[in-house]
């Protein structure tokens, strides 16, 4: 058995272990979901120092399913899904730790649900097999569906059904895509579910923006983008705290992930088709997203809105479609995960001793709890992408990808870089400065050493993504060297050279449709820009 | 010494982690200590680093500590560059810095957050070496966010005050509107360019000036948007008064002598850019010479202490900027540098003052202190003349050759020296107004305040910027009265490149013109001190006549043209108020009513069968409904198109 089977089944493992776990001995539940949760990391850790960048797929794994439908157990890891993968486990094992106090009833079936969710999303992050992806894909809504529903806050059921059947509602069209490519792969030898597969198929013009908006309705609700968000604040606010950690850290990532690894390599031309639409919805939830954020009263729902601004710009990096605001995307989701998890750690911690989210019944805590209070500074100036810390590399590489594709709306959203310091220091300066107005404040104890444990792993990582983002970046430089390839593959194919459009103006105009004419992309040339020789690359 | 030009930033950071994490432990005396000490050193090696520059015929030394960023072509090491210009400003920066960082142990010695104290102010050293180091635009940008930070931390140091942490909060996210625009220049740099590096970008400018001249004129423009912002001028300004609600010492530091002139330093070090593209320096030298005069008028009035000298910095900064508009970058250096001696004295004395008079800020509760801390009186007067342009003080050396290159450049215009020595009078005229009112005449305070001379850590500091405020000067003294201007030959290996771009000067102006606007330059300054002398202490109730005279003109000025107000009214509260408004009538009506609305309508649908729902369509279900209809038209539109 490969590394990444294990890293699949031991958490379901432990989880139905802790199902079955005698009644009389609740207190070793915790003990043991930790160090499974424990063995879990350091197991990852092993792809870290075990990958070779630019080696495409790793520790890969093929097991025959289901032959007669061409289903397989595959499995592999690229830079794509690396970080991603180490960011489960990492906040895995925060979010177990963290929930030592805050969560004292059914203990068994929450730590179960927590490891049963690492499953179902290290599974979806690892599958190269697209039915394979999609069984995980839906199986980690059954623990998220239970976190929120039986350890929520009062609202739980209308918010855990609200997000069920969403996500579900956009799946399902996603399934039919699913389908009708299976179908389409088949030929005269019967379909296969391997994505591999999948990736060297010559999918009809015609088709594409049906089935990439199939995939994309069903990544877009994820993401959240905008206007499929509503049901993130709801989720999140109504989440126990290590609910909201693991739905913002790595399940939104699913979303953006899903695009990065099937929507658009599998249908570019389809993504062609709709770039228009993805900047634009990128462009407003970026910004809507900010403005939203910025008159929210309550502190979960104000991060929860913040997400929508901070995926929009991994969208937006995406959308960019160069090297530079790829890499800023996938960075970018590795840094939400961080930051937004570490956000909602410690609105849990401040939650768990005053029961109050409200902004309003917080001021002055600066000097009650020091430790906390920087904590939480350090994090929020991450958030705004300060530079020195993990967001400022994302955001930069995301917007000045995106200012060489579209200058202007890459220009509209960097409003939110003002915006952003916006909502954050205001909630900052409320929650933690002025005088103490509620004098129930003034007895509120700092944080403890396990809860500073929780924290530290991820404020050494804002700092050293800030600082030396090197080891990351190579490690996911080559294979989205190999995304970017695959993403614009087809339309150098199906080119059919014409002598009209300048490579330039191709580039400022609206994007070329499917059944238009097509332009090779002006990546590899320099083609000049009012005249000005454009001698910043691309590769 | 140049091998150790990277550890010059980096002992502040020392500094910072170890009263960050042990301040508390080890108490506030040793904080105080490590805080001065890791500056110091970072003088130290600064000072050497600087006579081993005199040494290199190429005045040129770059050293990358590590890889910082790489993804593509987009390659950003770690960089930092001596060169003259640097060179001036580590000196600056490391030198100003201690000193300070010596006053504040006596300043804050009752402060029982001293560690935190410390730490910030060493943060911001550290930020600060960094943005005057950088050698590319990303590891300026840096620096340029982190001094914002620490500016931010330190405004507000004294939280439990709600205006110094509204005050803290406007200085970051106004700075940030500034940050925009730096960080778009940055972008339109690196994708025409290829780099982000200076001495590369600076190599490239004249090729693509000649292919496309609206090109570095957006560049110019957007980098000056982030200059506007740290430097506190026009339209940006605003955010820099309120930051006096920050210790005295911190608005010596950071919002006098060494933060709000990094972007007088960003547009110098752009000079190559700049000259290029002429609109911008003009538009440089309009918005300089603009706030110069603007913030100078509200200075006449203010009753604070800390206000008076806040508005006298961004009328400073002004100056400078007019400078640099003008194409005399070094002149521009040059005031920078002496106006961070006097200006750090003059908000270390008002300091000083403040500190005696327990926490009292306002001049008409102020007077006749003269007597109780002459030390504190004697400095303050020399600093006060000193700006007030009175020779042979600093001062009087750098302001001169504003005022001259302001008029004589070939970019320069007679109304621009005009508007720059009304600048000077008004000058004159506020800080001697500030002088008499709070050292001279009568004892405005009550009994029970008792004012003494500060303690030997905050006067020694007052003394070394009095002798820097003297003599600071003279390495530039002008060639006309027998000087040898070597400060402007120093820096010449920077600004060569910009000034063979700009018109060439013409060469023998009459020696009378500029004795002759010197001697204006003086005149002024005295007629200043004269006013201000005749107004506050020959006849004191000549302002109240005046005031009542010109009263509208007085509560203009007093309430600061109502900028603020204007901008809460028409930039704050209309974005807080729309925001409530999107967020109630469409975030949670409309987008998420649709999708409760498709919930519910499956609901009856799946109810139509079994009874007869009520049915009562809410505003979400319209909404779904029409767009359904928008989606359906859409499918058809999308269906035509492929089918061809």
């Amino acid at each position: 058995m490969g590394i990444l089977s294990f890293l699949i089944f031991f958490p379901a493992l432990i989880g139905v272990l802790l199902l079955v776990w005698p009644n009389g001995r609740l207190k070793q539940v915790r003990s043991l979901a930790t160090v499974a949760s424990a063995i879990q990391f350091i197991a990852s850790l092993w792809l870290w120092f075990g990958f070779v960048p630019g080696n495409g797929f790793q520790f890969t794994e093929s097991v025959d399913w289901i032959t007669r439908y061409g289903i397989g157990y595959r499995v592999g890891v690229d830079g794509i899904s690396l970080l991603l993968v180490l960011l489960t486990t990492l906040l895995t094992i925060i979010s177990v730790v963290s929930s030592y106090s805050s969560i004292q009833t059914g203990l068994k079936g929450y730590y179960a649900s927590l490891l049963f969710l690492e499953t179902g999303v290290i599974g979806a992050f690892v599958a190269t097999d697209v039915f394979l992806f999609y069984v995980f894909w839906e199986a980690m809504l059954i623990p998220m569906y239970f976190l929120i529903g039986i350890w929520g806050g009062e609202r739980r059921i209308y918010a855990t059904v609200k997000f069920v059947l969403y996500t579900m509602a956009g799946s399902l069209l996603m399934l039919v895509a699913i389908i009708w490519t299976y179908q389409y792969s088949g030929g005269a030898t019967g379909g296969t579910f391997n994505l591999f597969d999948w990736y060297g198929l010559t999918i009809p013009t015609a088709a594409q923006p049906w089935l990439f908006a199939a995939f994309a309705l069903a990544f877009a609700i994820k993401v959240p983008m905008f206007p499929f968000h509503t049901w993130l604040p709801d989720a999140h606010v109504q989440a126990p705290a290590a609910g909201s950690v693991m739905l913002a850290g790595v399940l939104l990532k699913l979303g953006t992930y899903g695009f990065l690894r099937f929507a658009v390599p599998l249908f570019p031309l389809g993504f062609e088709y709709f770039a228009d639409t993805l900047w634009i919805l990128a462009v407003i939830g970026i910004v809507y997203g900010a403005i939203m954020t910025l008159i929210q009263d309550d502190i979960k729902s104000l991060v929860a809105y913040s997400s929508v601004s901070h995926l929009g710009f991994v969208i937006l990096g995406m959308m960019a479609l160069n090297i530079v605001g790829a890499t800023g995307s996938l960075l970018q989701q590795v840094n939400h995960g961080i930051s937004t998890g570490a956000l909602f750690l410690l609105v849990g911690m401040i939650y768990e001793r005053r029961h109050t989210r409200k902004i309003a019944d917080y001021g002055g805590i600066f000097a009650v709890v020091p430790v906390f209070s920087i904590a939480f500074l350090i994090v929020a100036l991450s958030s705004i992408g300060l530079p020195g810390t993990n967001g400022f590399v994302g955001e930069f590489l995301i917007l000045l990808g995106a200012f060489y594709t579209r200058p202007w709306l890459a220009g509209i959203s960097a409003l939110a870089i003002i915006l952003a310091a916006g909502y954050m220091l205001w909630l900052v300066r409320r929650v933690f400065f002025g005088p103490i107005v509620h004098t129930v404040n003034e007895t509120i104890r700092d944080l403890s050493k396990r809860e500073l444990a929780t924290l530290i792993p991820l404020l050494i990582l804002i700092i050293w993504i800030g600082v030396y983002p090197k080891p990351f970046l190579d490690r996911i430089g080559p294979d989205l060297q190999t995304w970017l390839a695959k993403a614009r593959s087809q339309q150098m194919i199906q080119t059919a050279p014409q002598n009209e459009p300048a490579p330039a103006a191709a580039r400022k105009a609206t994007p070329p449709r499917p059944d238009s004419t097509l332009v090779p992309p002006p990546e590899n040339e320099t083609p000049s820009r009012d005249g000005v020789a454009m001698v910043g690359g691309f590769e | 010494m140049l091998s150790l030009v990277w550890t010059i930033p980096l002992w502040p950071l020392l500094g910072f982690l170890l009263n960050g994490f042990f301040g508390r432990r080890w108490g506030k005396n040793t904080a105080g200590l490590i805080g001065c000490a890791t500056v110091l050193i970072s003088f130290l090696v600064s000072v050497g680093a600087f006579s081993a520059l005199l040494s290199i015929p190429e005045r040129r030394f770059i050293t990358a500590p590590f890889d910082w960023i790489t993804v593509g072509n987009f390659h950003v090491p770690f960089s930092f560059m001596l060169d003259p210009l640097s060179a001036v400003m580590i000196l600056v920066v490391s030198g100003v810095g201690f000193l300070i960082h010596v006053y504040s142990v006596g300043y804050m010695g009752h402060d029982p957050d001293q560690p935190r104290y410390f730490s910030f102010l060493n943060l911001f050293v550290f930020f600060m070496l960094t943005l005057v180091l950088a050698d590319n635009f990303l590891v300026m940008y840096i620096g340029w966010e982190g001094v914002g930070l620490c500016s931010y931390l330190l405004i507000g140091f004294w939280f439990r005050r709600p205006s110094a942490a509204a005050a803290g909060m406007k200085a970051f996210v106004v700075n940030r509107i500034g940050d925009l625009g730096f960080s778009l220049a940055i972008f339109l740099i690196f994708w025409n360019f290829g780099t982000v590096t200076f001495s590369e970008v600076f190599e490239r400018a004249p090729g693509i000036a000649a292919a496309s001249g609206g090109l570095l004129t957006a560049i110019g423009l957007l980098l000056f948007m982030g200059a506007t912002g740290k430097s506190a001028q026009i339209p940006l300004y605003v955010w820099l008064p309120d930051a006096m609600e920050g210790p005295t010492p911190v608005s010596a530091l950071i919002h006098a002598a060494t933060m709000v002139t990094a972007g007088v330093y960003m547009v110098a070090r752009c000079s190559v850019l700049f000259s290029l593209a002429p609109v911008t320096l003009l538009v440089v030298a309009i918005i300089g010479g603009a706030t110069a005069i603007f913030a100078a008028s509200m200075a006449l009035v203010q009753n604070d202490i800390k206000k008076v000298l806040a508005y006298s910095t961004i009328s400073q900064l002004g100056y400078m900027f007019l400078a640099l508009g003008v194409g005399a970058f070094a002149a521009g250096i040059f005031h920078l540098m002496t106006h961070a001696f006097f200006k750090a004295l003059l908000f270390l004395g008002a300091g000083s003052v403040i500190h005696a008079m327990s926490n009292e800020q306002d001049l008409r509760r102020m007077g006749g202190l003269k007597h109780a801390m002459p030390v504190t009186y004697w400095t303050f007067l020399i600093a006060a003349l000193a700006i007030a342009g009175v020779p042979p003080l600093a001062g009087f050396v750098s302001k001169d050759e504003i005022l001259w290159q302001s008029f004589s450049s070939p970019i320069g215009s007679w109304l621009l020296w005009l508007v720059a020595t009304i600048t000077a009078l008004l000058t004159a005229f506020y800080m001697f107004r500030l002088v008499f009112l709070a050292f001279h005449g009568e004892k405005r305070y009550s009994g029970d305040v008792h004012p003494h001379e500060s303690p030997a850590s905050m006067a020694r500091p007052l003394m070394v910027l009095g002798v820097l405020s003297v003599i600071g000067g003279w390495i530039g003294w002008p060639k006309i009265l027998g000087g040898g201007s070597w400060f402007e030959h120093f820096l010449a290996p920077v600004f060569e490149h910009a000034e063979k771009i700009l018109p060439a000067r013409e060469a023998g102006h009459s020696l009378g013109l500029e004795y002759g606007l010197m001697a204006v330059s003086i005149a002024v300054g005295l007629i200043g001190i004269g006013w201000a002398y005749k107004w506050y202490v020959k006849s004191p109730e000549a302002p109240e006549r005046i005031r009542v005279r010109f009263t509208g003109i007085y509560n203009l000025l007093l309430n600061k043209y109502w900028v603020d107000e204007i901008y809460d009214a028409v930039i704050v509260r209309p974005l807080i108020g729309a925001s409530r408004f999107v967020y109630r009538r469409f975030d949670l009506e409309v987008v998420d009513g649709a999708a409760n609305g498709i919930a519910r309508l499956a609901q009856s649908l799946a109810a139509v069968g079994v009874s007869t729902s009520t049915g009562r369509f809410r505003l979400g279900a319209v909404t779904f409904a029409i767009g359904c209809v928008v989606a359906l038209g859409w499918v058809v539109y999308m269906f035509m198109r492929v089918s061809g």
